[in-house]
């Protein structure tokens, strides 16, 4: 149960070797460290250095098997995260995949793959996390979006497509369970350097994964239904996205 | 009949939606119990815990405040017979003009006997007569099998109850001692005390003359100031003692409520400049000293009672109350308690000290010999986690501990240090109340 303070006792995180996610944890338990985090990922040597990095920190990790694009292990996923302790606190939804364009929108298994994970995964576990914090009356969701979703581009839009459809979702999502004291925050981050975009090019208004941490954590604690990281790139966006297209196609984005 | 909503504590920090259900007759109740799901059943009286204690998000919250009557009165011995659900208002109102007071009143009559026995409540004459629960001679309890038990000081279960934050069945009904009083009237001293040390040298020598007694601090003085204060005392006025234009309705009892307060305040009204302000206005107004004022008993116990709904002012974010208790010859860790707070400039209006006298036999109540600090703090600063906890860390140092009713941000692990008699006080729940459904976000969160 998170306290009058904002101390949490549980966070569980779906896609548990998120950069930002992590970030994003490391900063939520602040000052207090005995909190527990289960993080649900696929099984692997990055989920081993994710865990023992936040047990360094004093805190009690679980992990569990994750994986997107397996219904079966994300139901089970999130029984055994839930039935592991006490009530849960914050759930990050933060698993996902850039995937590779060029062939999502060419090539069959590639695009639907994309869009299993980003997608179909992501209202899955919204769905599933939904009847759980439900039961709860209390708790929050953190959805990991991007400014991707905001307006489709050429060089990207699958992955956007992705994004926008798991944007809408959490945002309506929001809407629907505020009234069982459930809080949903939608992150739209620009470009983070993360293993993500490991060996890409960093766009304007690059941030690190603390930095969206930061903002996430704010917007958490405020109350917020959507975050943009940095919060400039809200007025960013909105005048991209009312660019008329002859002119935003030509734009090098 | 079913109503799903979010609940607060008076704090109105953190929130959680339960169903309520208002409270039927005992019939219903015991099939609501029997009948309840994982997620548990919890009383709420009127809802003055400042934290979480009050609140059972997911599951079922019972209103008791419907079960408010009074079931009989004898003058003679004193003992009221009531429901649950009755305020102390009421009673006061009902009884004052009988002679009879309630044996201890917080600063609020706005709370049930329910809570009262669940939260052990104190007030000013804890130091001569106790806590709450020591003036409750019996008391029926259902319980999480249904069954309704009557239960007197010689049951453990009696006492697992007494400051067992509703974890171990609704107060049904209670018969209470009450005090006799010739007056609604009291008889007070007020003295300013210019630092701590002539303070706390004050109350160590003269309390036990009074029947009444507290001190509010201005908790932003500093240096030589450190712990200024007004130091109010006094007992129950006798009729003789009351000027001649109030012998005649000697007993007269009708407090009114001043103002309510808007629902909208900004956040952050309450800032160190104003609270400063306020306080230094605050201790210049009090008298150097003053003898025999005759206040009424709303003004002298329940000054905050004047404005409904005064937890407003604190804005959206809310605010919590920190109360600690640390004991005798720990005075050391009291003053380092006020510097720290002092020192980070953390805008309290006035802090309230006072002396316990001894405990109650309650596993988990909260008064036990010593100095009490209570303070409340505006939630949003961002060094206000940190340092209560290192106000946690002092408190634990020196063998105190801190109270659960206030409580909404403690550590589980804390809280077991604090309370030594927990695993006992859980031995005879668990014999109650097998599958915990009783249970509250303050269980849950404390690990209770």
């Amino acid at each position: 149960m998170k306290d009058a303070i904002g101390n949490v006792q549980r966070v569980v995180v779906l896609g548990g070797t998120s950069d930002i996610a992590l970030a994003t944890v490391r900063r939520l338990v602040g000052q207090r460290q005995d909190v527990q985090v289960t993080l649900a990922a696929r099984a692997g040597d990055r989920r081993v250095a994710a865990a023992s990095s936040l047990e360094a920190m004093g805190m009690k990790v679980d992990e569990v098997d994750f994986e997107a694009a397996d219904r079966t292990s994300y139901e089970h996923a999130i029984a055994s995260a839930f039935e592991a302790g006490g009530d849960v606190d914050v759930v990050i939804v933060a698993f996902g995949v850039l995937g590779d364009q060029e062939r999502a929108w060419q090539d069959l298994d590639a695009a639907l793959d994309l869009v299993q994970v980003n997608y179909t995964a992501a209202v899955a576990c919204g769905v599933l996390v939904a009847k759980r914090l439900r039961e709860q009356g209390h708790g929050a969701i953190i959805a990991m979006s991007s400014v991707a979703g905001e307006r489709p581009r050429k060089s990207n839009f699958v992955y956007g497509s992705t994004k926008a459809g798991l944007d809408a979702f959490y945002t309506g999502l929001g809407d629907a369970i505020a009234a069982d004291g459930v809080q949903v925050l939608v992150v739209r981050p620009g470009f983070v350097h993360s293993k993500m975009t490991d060996g890409l090019a960093a766009a304007p208004l690059s941030q690190t994964p603390e930095q969206v941490a930061e903002i996430i954590v704010e917007g958490l604690a405020a109350g917020r239904q959507t975050v943009w990281a940095p919060a400039k790139m809200r007025w960013v966006m909105s005048g991209l996205r009312h660019l008329p297209r002859a002119v935003f196609t030509r734009l090098p984005v | 009949m079913k109503n799903r909503r979010e609940l607060a504590g008076w704090g109105r920090t953190n929130p959680s939606v339960a169903t309520i259900h208002p409270a039927g007759d005992d019939a219903e109740l015991v099939a609501l119990v029997t009948q309840a799901d994982r997620r548990g059943v919890l009383a709420r009286g009127l809802g003055r815990s400042y934290g979480d204690a009050a609140q059972n998000g997911g599951g079922l919250v019972v209103d008791m405040t419907s079960r408010n009557r009074v079931l009989s009165v004898d003058t003679d011995t004193l003992l009221v017979g009531l429901e649950g659900g009755v305020s102390l208002d009421q009673l006061m109102r009902l009884l004052l003009p009988m002679g009879l007071f309630v044996p201890v009143s917080p600063g609020t009559r706005q709370v049930t006997v329910g809570g009262a026995i669940a939260a052990d409540i104190h007030g000013k004459n804890h130091h001569v007569d106790g806590s709450f629960g020591r003036h409750v001679v019996a008391m029926d309890l259902l319980c999480a099998d249904g069954s309704i038990r009557t239960l007197t000081p010689e049951s453990e279960l009696f006492w697992a109850t007494v400051g067992g934050m509703g974890l171990t069945g609704l107060v049904l009904r209670a018969t209470v001692r009450m005090k006799r009083v010739e007056s609604a009237y009291c008889l007070v001293d007020t003295e300013r005390c210019p630092n701590l040390d002539d303070l706390m040298q004050r109350m160590a020598e003269g309390d036990h003359r009074y029947t009444y007694s507290v001190a509010w601090i201005d908790c932003l003085a500093h240096g030589s100031s450190l712990g200024r204060s007004v130091l109010t005392r006094g007992w129950s006025a006798k009729v003789d003692q009351l000027p001649a234009r109030l012998r005649d309705h000697a007993l007269d009892f009708r407090p009114k409520q001043l103002a309510v307060a808007p629902p909208v305040f900004p956040s952050g009204l309450l800032n160190r400049a104003s609270v400063a302000a306020f306080n230094e206005a605050w201790y210049r107004k009090a008298p150097q000293e003053r003898r025999g004022e005759i206040q009424s008993i709303a003004a002298f116990f329940h000054p905050l009672d004047g404005v409904a709904q005064w937890n407003r002012i604190y804005g959206p974010k809310g605010f919590l109350q920190y109360q600690f208790v640390v004991p005798f010859g720990a005075e050391d860790t009291l003053r380092r308690c006020i510097e720290m707070l002092s020192d980070t400039g953390q805008a309290s209006f006035l802090a309230v000290l006072k002396r316990f006298g001894e405990s109650s036999p309650g596993h988990l109540s909260f008064p036990t010999p010593g100095w009490t600090l209570a303070l409340d703090v505006p939630i949003g600063a961002a060094v206000l986690g940190g340092l209560l906890d290192r106000l946690d860390e002092e408190v634990l140092a020196a063998g105190g501990r801190e109270y659960l009713a206030k409580d909404s941000r403690l550590p589980a692990s804390a809280m077991a240090r604090m309370y030594p008699r927990l695993d006992e006080w859980r031995g005879v729940r668990r014999a109650a109340d097998p599958n915990g459904v009783f249970t509250s976000d303050l269980a849950r969160r404390l690990g209770l």
